[in-house]
């Protein structure tokens, strides 16, 4: 770095600080770890480390029955246990060619959206919290609450549910708990208001997301990024809409993605903007499903021994981090031959280091958050 | 106090003794006096009410369970603290470790030499006063860099750094601010400041004019900056560093500079109080104890207001990243701050006794911004979602 | 475009590298020669038609049947502009399975290929950063493997667990 013509002692030196961020830091949702070098407060490098939550739920679902593996697939995301469950169970019935009762879908999706509300009143709540406002995310948390109130009538869990199972759902919902969902939909919207006005039109907030850390929409692609992560980048896509499962086909709601709203499309704001959005339309779905509840059994018959033919497939679920992708392969047993869970976490991750180059190491904390990545789903 | 002393040695009651020697021993009982009666209860009281106002805007109870309403939680935080194991990391600096927060606690403390608590209760009325007051806490930052420079951890490194950087650009935009009000009193000391102003409000130097009203805003954020207190409080964010310079601390150590930190909190708002709201004036009523009782009252509850401001801003507000606050410091506080300077300057060359009708217009502006916040504020509260409680488990 | 169409498209460009072409089922997939995946890839990407923008999935199975020993690593790409999906499969032995890379295609390959020589010790040639991602940098084994066995213990700890009947029953 120095010039030639200065003897070394005399040139002003200075060198670049290697900083380990984790895997006890604050803002590493979980337990993650990042290797980054800085010059100063710039970040010319950071490298993740991940690894520290790995359960191998995979290996664990070539050892149970595919009944006795529901419970697991909930720790695989345990902010957002539901779809992890939706995902393995639309696997099995695929595979196993089980029909899901009516009442059992509407069951399915309620119980999703209500657990999409909650897993992004934590992703925004956090969000607040990195950037310094603890405010909103106590406010988020306060919802939330509630929200486990709710599924813990439903389901008799708070957060890792075991509530969807092969063919259908564990238990009904009850008229009473949808009266309930309703009153908490009317408290909930205005809500979103509150947060907007107390950290989404914060001219703090947005001079500390806007142009910050933009994904292109071709290093979307590249690096597969999923769900909100990718429709910030301005790429309309929802599973729920394009490739339908379950009764989506049947609801109307819009698939909001980032307009570079305060600076460039893709930047930390559109992303939080979208999730933002999305607490709306979830709200949305959720109305619709409580006025269309069909009567019926909950749950088909299933056999015990759920033994589904020879065969593989790939299912995907629009989880709150995105596309969930289950790819289960059966030999013919009562065990999965292999089962691979395919998250959105794992290649948000992958991106952060083409990003955090040339940031500075208050926008990685905002970079991470902005990505919504979740360590037990990254490790699995 | 000076003056006190005096008295008693004329009265004979140190006879034999050398005048330095009573007066040393003199001030020394007095800052014992002032720290154990109110600076320590000052901020062991201010971080509970911190922590419960917060609670309140954040929907949650607070601590309450040490004495009523919690009020005594610092009490037993302090003697919580005081049991724990003084760690000392083995690669930390051995002499400059433990010495921080004592250097920082000093620059600290010394502010309350010239702050007031009333018309005649004041520790020293130094005719140098603010000038003293920004030279002792400007001893705050080496103490900070000492703590992160000493705890040989990037992270307090990476704190200490931000924090020198800040502190000593926001001494800039302070001390003009502070000058201003300096060039209309043509006073530094503290009390003389005071008596320059009146009881009403128009007589505040708030609103002696519009650089002054300024200046005021200017003062109040630099203060909050100088304070490491959220927007600024990016030198111990969290959420980024750790805990910035404090990362390697505990126990007692830990607990001396959030014991600064707190104090500080109303010492801000208590310069903000003799510069420019009139400090301890108040109308006449007779002098005597009730007079001095209503001053104290009336300086504490103005300063006690600032601190207030300070907890919500800190409830609300994101804080800022590190090129953002130096360029609000260097772009726009301290051009501005010029301003107010040279503006005030080119009032009292038109206006040399001041301008009545200015004071009561900038009154009146002042009294127009309060409305409109307060009605902000009762829109945002009747817009506020209490917490729904479903009754679960029927 | 059907997943046959694809089909017919590859092995017109690719004549004798690709095979075992199974449209009915729920994912049509097709096995690739090991040493032309990156072509077929880079080709499935490249072209108008197909234009399978994202590497949606990159995963690998371990087959153990008597005869039919492989590992086999599996390639769900999608396509976003066309709403359209392949699986590509690709048969390794089970001693020493090596692949080319396809980060250069996907960037998102990189760090799926990490798990899947973590997991399964693939060995991606060519790859950029191919070190373990899941587990320890010197942990012994691929744990998705069906004949893996747990090393006895890692950094002095043991990695058994005395079954608690037996300990009760003592």
């Amino acid at each position: 770095m120095s010039e030639a013509v200065y003897p070394e002692s005399e040139v002003f030196h200075t060198e670049d600080m290697t900083i380990s961020v984790g895997p006890q830091h604050p803002s590493t949702h979980g337990v993650l770890r990042f290797v980054v070098r800085t010059d100063g407060e710039v970040i010319s490098e950071a490298l993740p480390d991940v690894g520290y939550l790995h359960r191998s739920i995979e290996k664990i679902g070539e050892k149970c029955t595919y009944h006795g593996y529901v419970p697991y697939t909930d720790r695989a995301d345990y902010l957002a246990a539901m779809f992890a469950n939706q995902g393995f169970c639309m696997a099995a019935e695929k595979l196993g060619a089980t029909e899901v009762t009516r009442r059992g879908e509407f069951c399915r999706v309620i119980a999703c959206e209500l657990n999409r509300i909650a897993s992004h009143l934590i992703s925004v709540g956090t969000f607040g919290q990195d950037i310094g406002a603890i405010t909103p995310f106590l406010h988020a948390l306060r919802e939330r609450e509630t929200i486990n109130d709710l599924m813990e009538e439903i389901c008799g869990a708070r957060l890792t549910y075991n509530y969807i199972r092969i063919g259908g759902v564990g238990y009904d919902i009850t008229p009473q708990t949808c009266d309930k969902i309703l009153v908490f939909l009317d408290h909930f919207d205005p809500i979103i208001d509150e947060y907007n006005r107390l950290l989404s039109y914060n001219k703090i907030y947005i001079e500390r997301l806007a142009n910050v850390a933009a994904i292109t929409k071709e290093d979307a692609l590249q690096y597969n990024l999923v769900g909100p992560n990718l429709r910030a980048s301005g790429v309309k896509w929802d599973i729920r809409r394009d490739i339908p499962y379950s009764v989506y086909p049947e609801l109307e709601f819009e698939v909001p993605v980032g307009h570079g709203e305060k600076g460039t499309l893709g930047d930390c704001y559109d992303r939080y903007w979208v999730r933002i959005q999305e607490l709306q339309e979830s709200s949305k779905i959720l109305r619709q499903c409580l006025k269309m509840m069909p009567k019926g059994p909950a749950i088909s018959k299933v056999p015990r021994k759920f033994k589904p033919p020879a065969g593989e497939v790939y299912v995907r679920v629009e989880a709150p981090r995105g596309d969930m992708g289950y790819y289960v392969v059966s030999d013919g047993t009562e065990y999965a031959y292999r089962v691979r869970i395919r998250t959105g976490s794992f290649t948000a991750m992958a991106i952060i280091d083409k990003l955090s180059r040339g940031i500075m190491v208050a926008d990685l904390i905002a970079l991470i958050a902005s990505l919504d990545v979740d360590a037990p789903e990254i490790d699995r | 106090m000076k003056q006190f002393v005096d008295s008693l040695i004329q009265q004979g009651y140190f006879s034999g003794v050398p005048t330095q020697i009573v007066y040393a021993i003199a001030m020394i009982v007095a800052a014992l006096v002032v720290l154990s009666v109110f600076v320590a209860p000052l901020a062991g009281v201010t971080s509970w009410l911190e922590r419960r106002v917060w609670a309140r805007m954040q929907s949650r109870v607070g601590p309450n369970r040490v004495g009523p309403q919690g009020v005594l939680q610092w009490l037993a935080d302090g003697i919580k603290n005081l049991l724990k194991e003084d760690l000392i990391p083995s690669a930390a600096d051995k002499l400059l470790f433990p010495l921080a927060p004592y250097i920082v606690f000093i620059g600290f403390l010394c502010t309350f030499v010239v702050i007031p608590f009333g018309g005649h209760l004041i520790v020293a009325d130094l005719n140098i006063g603010i000038l003293y007051l920004l030279a002792v806490t400007s001893i705050v930052v080496v103490g900070i860099l000492m703590a992160g420079w000493s705890s040989n951890n990037k992270w307090s490194l990476l704190g200490g750094m931000r924090s020198a950087a800040q502190i000593v650009s926001y001494e800039i935009p302070a001390g003009l601010a502070v000058l201003t009000i300096i060039f209309v009193a043509g006073t530094m000391s503290t009390q003389g400041i005071i008596k320059n102003q009146g009881w009403a409000p128009w007589d505040w130097y708030l609103f002696y004019n519009p650089f002054t009203f300024i200046a005021f805003f200017l003062y109040f954020t630099a203060a909050l900056a100088e304070g490491n207190r959220t927007p600024f409080d990016i030198p111990e964010a969290e959420s980024e560093l750790v805990a910035g310079y404090v990362t390697e601390y505990s126990g007692m150590r830990f607990l001396f500079f959030f014991f600064a930190e707190w104090g500080n909190l109303y010492v801000i708002g208590a310069v903000a109080t003799v510069l420019f709201l009139g400090g301890w004036q108040v109308p006449a009523v007779g002098g005597g104890f009730i007079e001095g009782a209503l001053q104290f009252m009336v300086f504490f509850v103005k300063a006690y207001l600032w601190v207030f401001v300070a907890m919500w801003v800190r409830a609300t507000l994101p804080r800022v990243r590190v090129d953002q606050l130096m360029a609000l410091c260097w772009k726009y506080m301290v051009p501005l701050s010029f301003l107010c300077v040279i503006g005030t300057a080119a009032w009292m060359v038109v206006f040399p006794h001041g301008s009545r009708w200015a004071s009561f217009a900038m009154f009146g502006l002042g009294v127009l911004i309060l409305v409109l916040f307060v009605r902000r504020l009762q829109y945002q509260i009747r817009n506020a979602k209490p917490e729904l409680y479903l009754r679960p488990y029927i | 475009m059907q997943a046959q169409e694809i089909y017919n498209k590859i092995e017109k460009q690719f004549p004798g590298k690709v095979g075992l072409f199974r449209g009915d089922v729920f994912d049509p997939h097709l096995n690739v020669d090991a040493g032309a995946i990156v072509d077929v890839c880079r080709y499935l990407r490249d072209d108008a038609e197909t234009a399978f923008e994202v590497l949606s999935d990159l995963t690998a199975i371990d087959w153990t049947k008597k005869d039919d020993e492989k590992i086999q690593v599996v390639y769900h790409l999608f396509s976003y502009a066309k709403r359209h999906q392949i699986v590509l499969k690709v048969d390794l032995p089970r001693e020493a399975p090596r692949i080319a890379t396809v980060e250069g295609i996907w960037k998102a390959a990189n760090w799926f290929e990490r798990e899947v020589f973590d997991l399964f010790g693939v060995d991606f040639a060519g790859h950029s950063d191919l070190r373990r991602i899941m587990l320890p940098e010197d942990w012994v084994g691929h744990p998705l493997r069906k004949d893996y066995v747990e090393q006895e213990e890692y950094d002095g700890i043991s990695t058994q667990r005395a079954p608690l009947v037996d300990k009760l029953l003592k």
